[in-house]
């Protein structure tokens, strides 16, 4: 089957889909973006999590072709999603990204290395995972930052009980969550100083 | 099923330039990979992709102990997007493999001694296809009786896992079910026994623990024109697996060429070969790139786990505290294959007294070929078993002589000097008694805050947590303490050595250096600090970490705490020499200008070459111009010896580390809950090359050590030896709400011998936290508890 879906904001098309194939194989191995991860595929460590509709899921248990029509934002589109976020304040449906035209219009900005990380710009959550060592092996970041980067969304200011039952389904097997939290915490302090600053 | 329509190449490791991160040795310097990792970009083995690629997959045998009567692939062959299906019967040379013993069947012949065994293989252009074909090919088993455990490995009729063992351990084992035995005998145990005023025995059972490394076995196999083999995957020591690889395809071994893919954890799991030889068999026999993802229930299988083990003590102490004697019997369940057992038992009977005086002791440990699951390295590598009994045995003696159970473990706390069982002389600090009041110091987390506060309890915090099981009625708490010594590095005589390979050159007139090595970063932050060591040795802000590859010296493996202390320390000796012959070159161009050249004292820094007395000479740009230098050079530890086969006795290893932990848990006694309020920690790292990576191991090892205190466990039937719970919804690894704060402390005492005074981090840590919570569980509840980890049912009475 053919499965038509919006990906960070741009739209795209799957061919020859078979029926049984999960959003997450859809993602990795037909779209060329292997950001979310492949860790238990049955929906217990939250490593493939992704946003449908605004909606943090873990992929590995969405058919594809239930995502038909849909907007799925992964790890790969996350600093553009957030940066849309801020400066479209309000905005708080996860669903409000790039429009169409500007989708089509895309093109990689000069100047970013993906490679070296030179000049890529990254969401808070991100740049807040690298600041506090959350990031070791580095084979959850990718779910635990969807997750922490909806929870900020919903919850600017969270406890870190709030911190800890938002991450509660992903799991992590280096760092012990201790610089998990900082990275929130971080993530958090620094949105709350940009919005007063704004 | 359709072939794939992704577009985008193969992601291959690159080089990861450090331009944007800073720092020498002793600094937080920032992952040079972070930004690749927390854009989704970085590429993990599973990653791989190659236009026209195959998926292999394993069938792995249902039973455990069985003679394979017949393999019938027929209907599996002529399913439509089936590119192989082979069988032993295919294999094109070695059929066996193995690090210590080459006792491994790359895929089963004759017999399967283990649930999940590879039995037969498959390459199809769709993953699904190819599981669907796995499931075509029929195997009938004429099933055999399981042995399990010690008594059915060594009745004298038991039936043999190995017939005909001829490896260097089976002239000397009592039995041929036992891989490897290691007495150690000092003093006189039973002499000494009569000084005692009291003496403890107990008996303790450790599970079966999994790695349980989130990125799963994986990686892409690409055939290549001459015949070899391109191999890209994750793995702890390339050059490890590269000598078992080579003769598995009938290649030599230049015509196999290793890449570090991406590697997501891997805690010992990553040793052993998994799916590499499987990869590229499918490659050479269908002439495409073959992909292999295991899937979490195939992981379970694929790797060895830790060794479960059975551990009998008797401590002896006079009234006054002091321990007079220790004797032991450590029984490490190997599995079906040897993997890294015999190391296993060397660390465990030599680590078995733990970091205490105690002159007379009677120790042996033993490791057995069984049919459960093979079980090899794991973090803390047979020093965790042991840490669990001889710290429930302190906590034990601590009761019976009424005393603090810290200052037992203080009064008795080897230090520098100090004689180990095996007659080694501990030559470095040992600051086992102040890593303990440090902890022990530590203020409290505060007491039921709801209850003093008069409040609601928020649930979240509770025992059960979301769960809503409790509200704090029958909640208790308990404090717990523990300390453990562990070796780093490889020990009883191995040529453990590393290899780096510096090249320093003038690119867009700035002086760069390229640091090669075969080093896994597994997570650890080897590459971070690499960088540090290059830049802090020669003076450059330019650092490019070359993709780790078998076009260069081996590394050893990211193990055993070691990648830093060797690796670190190779990479520090080349930059020396690359440095010198800077200043060679310097010395012959610039030295009739100024006299300072003739100085032995020059150092690079900032880019210069600087006198002591800091006078800059030149820069090294100047120096070298269109020069390179290159200087690819091996390093080595010093030397260990073997343990006496008879009494244990030998210098047999290079250094050791030492972790403290202070555990507070709060337990719900109705329904057997347990949550962990804090879980400090005391380490020396003897230096801290980078901080922020060192609390992150110390976080990452304490956190592993609690899941094998109250979740941990793979549950193997001791009828069949089935493994019953593969998967995450049944092995359960600490969630973030399982897991509480865990403040670090840590000292930095160097070692002399070391390089820059490091000591090996990663694993130390594993160890003590286990019988901290333990220890904390048993002050809450008054229970014995002898077996990890903690189910429900062992605090409320109903097991």
């Amino acid at each position: 089957m053919r499965v038509n879906f919006t990906v960070n904001g741009r739209p795209q098309e799957a061919d020859d889909v078979w029926e049984g194939e999960s959003l997450l194989y859809v993602l990795r191995e037909r779209m060329g973006l292997p950001g979310s991860k492949n860790a238990c595929e049955q929906g217990e460590c939250g490593s493939c999590t992704v946003r449908l509709d605004g909606v943090p899921v873990c992929s590995c248990l969405v058919a594809a072709g239930q995502v038909e029509g849909r907007e799925v934002v992964t790890v790969e589109g996350l600093a553009e999603f957030a940066k849309d976020r801020t400066e479209h304040a309000g905005c708080a449906s996860g669903t409000c990204g790039t429009s169409l035209d500007a989708a089509k219009r895309w093109e990689a900005k000069p100047g970013q290395d993906s490679q070296t990380g030179e000049g890529v710009e990254l969401s808070p959550i991100q740049q807040a995972f690298i600041d506090a060592g959350a990031v070791q092996c580095g084979f959850c970041t990718p779910g635990l930052l969807v997750a922490a980067d909806e929870m900020l969304e919903r919850n600017p200011s969270p406890t870190d009980a709030d911190i800890r039952e938002a991450l509660s389904g992903n799991l992590c097997r280096c760092t012990g969550y201790e610089k998990i939290l900082d990275a929130v915490r971080l993530a958090a302090a620094r949105q709350e100083r940009q919005g007063e600053a704004v | 099923m359709a072939q794939n329509t992704r577009t985008t190449p193969v992601g291959t490791p690159t080089d990861v330039t450090q331009n944007h991160v800073k720092g020498g040795i002793g600094e937080s310097t920032l992952r040079p990979d972070g930004t690749l990792k927390v854009t989704g970009e970085f590429a993990y083995s599973s990653d791989m992709w190659h236009e026209d690629m195959l998926w292999g997959q394993i069938l792995r045998s249902t039973v455990a102990h069985a003679e394979i009567v017949s393999i019938d692939t027929t209907e599996a062959l002529v399913m439509d997007g089936v590119y192989a299906v082979l069988t032993h019967e295919d294999l094109p040379a070695a059929k066996n493999y193995g690090m210590e013993f080459q006792d491994t069947p790359v895929l089963a012949y004759g017999k399967v001694r283990h649930h999940g065994e590879p039995v037969a293989l498959v390459a199809a252009d769709h993953p699904e296809t190819a599981r669907r074909a796995a499931a075509k090919i029929k195997i009938e088993y004429r099933e055999l009786p399981v042995i399990t455990d010690e008594a059915s490995a060594t009745a004298p009729d038991a039936i043999l896992v190995h017939e005909g063992r001829d490896d260097h351990h089976s002239g000397h084992v009592p039995h041929p079910n036992i891989v490897h035995r290691q007495p150690i005998i000092r003093g006189d145990a039973t002499e000494a026994a009569k000084r005692a005023d009291v003496i403890v025995t107990g008996e303790y059972t450790f599970g079966m623990q999994d790695q349980a490394f989130l990125g799963p076995e994986s990686g892409l196999a690409v055939p290549s024109e001459d015949g070899g083999v391109d191999l890209y995957v994750a793995t702890q020591w390339l050059h490890s697996d590269l000598k078992q690889i080579a003769p598995c395809l009938g290649l030599p071994e230049e015509k196999v060429r290793m890449t570090m893919a991406g590697v997501g954890g891997a805690f010992g799991g990553r040793e052993d070969i998994s799916m590499q030889i499987l990869a590229s068999i499918l490659a050479l026999r269908t002439g495409k790139p073959v992909k292999m993802v295991y899937n979490r229930y195939e992981s379970f299988f694929g790797h060895v786990h830790r060794h479960p083990a059975k551990l009998w003590y008797e401590h002896g102490a006079t009234k006054d505290g002091k321990l007079t004697h220790m004797k032991c019997k450590i029984v490490l369940d190997g599995g079906a294959y040897a993997s890294s057992t015999a190391s296993v038992v060397g660390n465990a009977s030599s680590l078995s007294v733990g970091p205490y005086v105690i002159e007379d002791v009677e120790i042996e440990a033993i490791g057995l070929y069984t049919n459960n699951p093979p079980c090899g390295a794991m973090r803390g590598f047979g020093a965790v078993q042991a840490c669990f009994a001889y710290e429930a045995q302190m906590d034990k003696l601590a009761a019976k002589l009424g005393m603090d159970p810290v200052e037992l473990r203080q009064l008795n706390a080897m230090e520098q000097g100090t004689i180990m069982p095996t007659g080694q002389v501990v030559d470095s600090p040992a600051p086992v008694a102040e890593l303990l009041r440090i902890v022990k110091a530590r203020p409290m987390p505060p007491e039921q805050q709801w209850l003093a506060a008069g409040e609601d309890a928020d649930v979240r915090a509770l025992p059960g947590g979301l769960s809503n099981t409790t509200h704090g009625e029958g909640v208790v708490r308990g404090v717990g303490y523990a300390v453990g010594i562990k070796n780093v590095g490889f020990s009883e005589g191995f040529d453990d050595y590393s290899t780096a390979k510096i090249r320093m050159e003038v690119i867009n007139g700035e002086a760069v250096a390229t640091v090669h090595t075969a080093m896994a970063e597994v997570g650890q932050g080897g590459v971070t600090i690499h960088a540090q060591i290059a830049r802090t040795e020669l003076g450059v802000q330019q650092v490019t970490i070359h993709p780790a590859d078998t076009q260069v010296g081996s590394a050893g493996s990211t193990s055993a705490g070691r990648q830093t202390y060797m690796t670190g320390g190779a990479i520090k000796n080349s930059c020396g020499i690359v440095r010198e012959k800077v200043l060679e070159i310097g010395r012959q161009k610039f030295g009739s200008y100024h006299p300072a050249w003739a100085n032995a004292e020059l150092l690079l820094e900032g880019g210069k070459v600087v006198t002591d007395g800091g006078d800059v000479l030149a820069t090294i740009a100047d120096v070298l111009e269109g020069q390179a230098v290159e200087v690819e050079e091996e390093w080595r530890h010093r030397p260990t010896q073997a343990f006496d086969l008879v009494t244990g006795q030998g210098d047999g290893h290079v250094q050791y580390a030492f972790a403290a932990h202070r555990a507070v848990v709060e337990v719900d006694t109705e329904l057997g809950l347990v949550k962990v309020i804090e879980l400090a920690c005391a380490q020396d790292v003897g230096k801290a090359l980078n901080p922020l990576s060192v609390i992150g191991q110390i976080q990452g090892g304490t956190t592993q050590g609690l899941g094998v205190a109250v979740m941990e466990e793979i549950i193997v039937d001791p009828k069949t030896a089935k493994v019953r719970n593969p998967s995450f919804t049944d092995y359960l690894i600490p969630t973030i709400l399982d897991t509480p704060t865990i403040p670090v402390d840590y000292l930095e005492l160097a070692d002399p011998n070391a390089p820059y005074g490091v000591r090996g981090i990663g694993e130390a840590p594993t160890l003590s936290s286990t019988p901290a919570v333990l220890a904390a569980i048993r002050a809450a509840t008054g229970l014995e508890l002898n077996k990890t980890p903690v189910r429900p049912e062992a605090l409320t009475g109903t097991l």
